[in-house]
């Protein structure tokens, strides 16, 4: 039995199959093999679009889904432990997708489950579901995860997003180019990493220095509930936005990726740029969500 | 002493972190401590030495984390029958705190595991929960 944690969890090819499979079910999105399947989406925080596109995924490939979407509703407002929630829960359903507040939460979960979890996102640590359809997005606007460059920008410290598409593009023989203020600069456990694997990384703290040399522009947004500091907070919340007048001599394959909601960082104006894919990368989300349900369930 | 287990060379400020990791509040045993001795290798060690208790080397080299330089001193009949040196574990369980405040182990009564990382000169722990790095001055 796996579970998708966090996306050490799946090899290179694992993570190459389930992007093979996430084509298929864009081209035919209707493939209801897991009918009589019931899957629990398990919500402790809020979510938009990473539950419902979840839950769309587990109605388009037949199963029924129960669950919840605000903690305060279940026994665990009761005092409840995650445990006793998990372990009761894995006993009506074929598999428990998870979004927890606590880093950390969803590989326990799956170490008292009886049946696969995946997790929906555990605080500031992991969203692997998220990092497969960023590198989804990426194979499909430039025909290859090889050798590519991918600028982050924004929130690198407590942003889960780019650690974790760090961690994936891995496998790819990327270059990276950490855009952030000094607060919110790339933890050095990930520079470590990088420097482990012979990965080369440029940091600066300039939006535009490295914005005509990049494949990939990954915009994040500063996130105000990873913040413990407030004032940490006001110093850096509006520190890039990305306007069409700063795109005049980028890549001509260059695609911006965000993985939403966005604030201020990317001005409206982007939108109608042939350079904007976020919304689009949003909807990949639905494929890619398929797929690794169907992986995990051993159907495809 | 004339059974037991001496453990010399700890360093002086973690020998209380010592006894709690040994759980040896409460053995019946005779239990001498010393801290503050002159030591070349710290300045100043500690030493524990506990009459008529054998450990198993899975629980000794639990204390490789707080004093790794630490000697094991087996006696027996008044002699020093072995000496051993401590080994890092490769996993730490249920003894060090995760310094992360928002990892699921800081809120759930969850045993914290970890696995430890050689960087040369120091030993840092890979929380297996949260995934964050804890130096070992902050896991208690």
């Amino acid at each position: 039995m796996k579970s998708l944690i966090s996306i050490g969890d799946f090899t290179k090819e694992e993570i190459l199959h389930v992007l093979e499979t996430a084509k298929e079910f864009e081209q035919n999105k209707e493939q209801k093999f897991l009918e009589g399947k019931v899957i629990a989406s398990l919500f402790f925080e809020p979510s938009t679009r990473t539950r419902l596109s979840f839950e769309t995924a587990i109605n388009r490939l037949g199963a029924k889904v129960i669950g919840f979407s605000d903690a305060s509703n279940t026994s665990q407002s009761k005092g409840e432990t995650l445990k006793d929630t998990i372990k009761m829960v894995s006993n009506y359903v074929d598999m428990i997708v998870m979004r927890h507040p606590l880093e950390g939460s969803s590989r326990y979960a799956s170490e008292v489950a009886s049946v696969p979890v995946v997790n929906a996102g555990d605080g500031a640590n992991q969203h692997p579901s998220q990092t497969l359809l960023d590198l989804y997005s990426i194979l499909q606007t430039q025909g290859r995860l090889d050798g590519l460059t991918i600028n982050m920008v924004g929130d690198l410290k407590y942003g889960r997003t780019t650690h974790s598409l760090l961690q994936a593009m891995s496998h790819f023989n990327p270059k990276f180019v950490f855009t952030a203020p000094e607060e919110l600069k790339m933890p050095k456990e990930y520079k470590d990493f990088l420097d482990a694997k012979g990965i080369e990384y440029i940091e600066t703290n300039s939006l535009e220095e490295h914005m005509n040399d990049c494949d990939i522009l990954y915009m994040t947004r500063v996130q105000q509930e990873r913040f413990t500091d407030p004032m940490e907070y006001e110093r850096v919340k509006d520190v890039y936005t990305l306007n069409a007048s700063m795109l005049g001599n980028v890549r001509e394959n260059m695609k911006i990726l965000h993985p939403l909601p966005r604030v201020t960082e990317i001005s409206q104006d982007v939108d109608d740029t042939p350079y904007a894919y976020y919304f689009k990368q949003a909807e990949n989300g639905l494929y890619v969500r398929m797929a690794i349900i169907s992986y995990l369930l051993g159907h495809r | 002493m004339e059974n037991g287990t001496v453990l010399d060379h700890i360093p002086a400020e973690n020998v209380y972190k010592a006894l709690d990791i040994l759980n040896l509040k409460g053995v019946e045993s005779q239990i001498t401590i010393g801290i503050n001795l002159n030591s070349r290798l710290y300045g100043r060690k500690g030493i524990i030495k506990i009459a008529d208790k054998f450990f198993e080397d899975e629980e000794l080299n639990k204390l490789a984390l707080i004093a790794p330089k630490a000697t094991v001193n087996i006696i027996r009949d008044f002699k020093v029958v072995e000496k051993k040196k401590l080994v890092m574990p490769h996993e730490i369980i249920g003894i060090a705190k995760c310094k992360n405040p928002k990892c699921v182990t800081n809120h759930q009564p969850i045993k914290t595991r970890f696995t430890t990382i050689d960087n040369g000169n120091e030993i840092s722990l890979l929380c297996h929960y949260c995934e964050k790095i804890t130096d070992t001055k902050s896991i208690f």
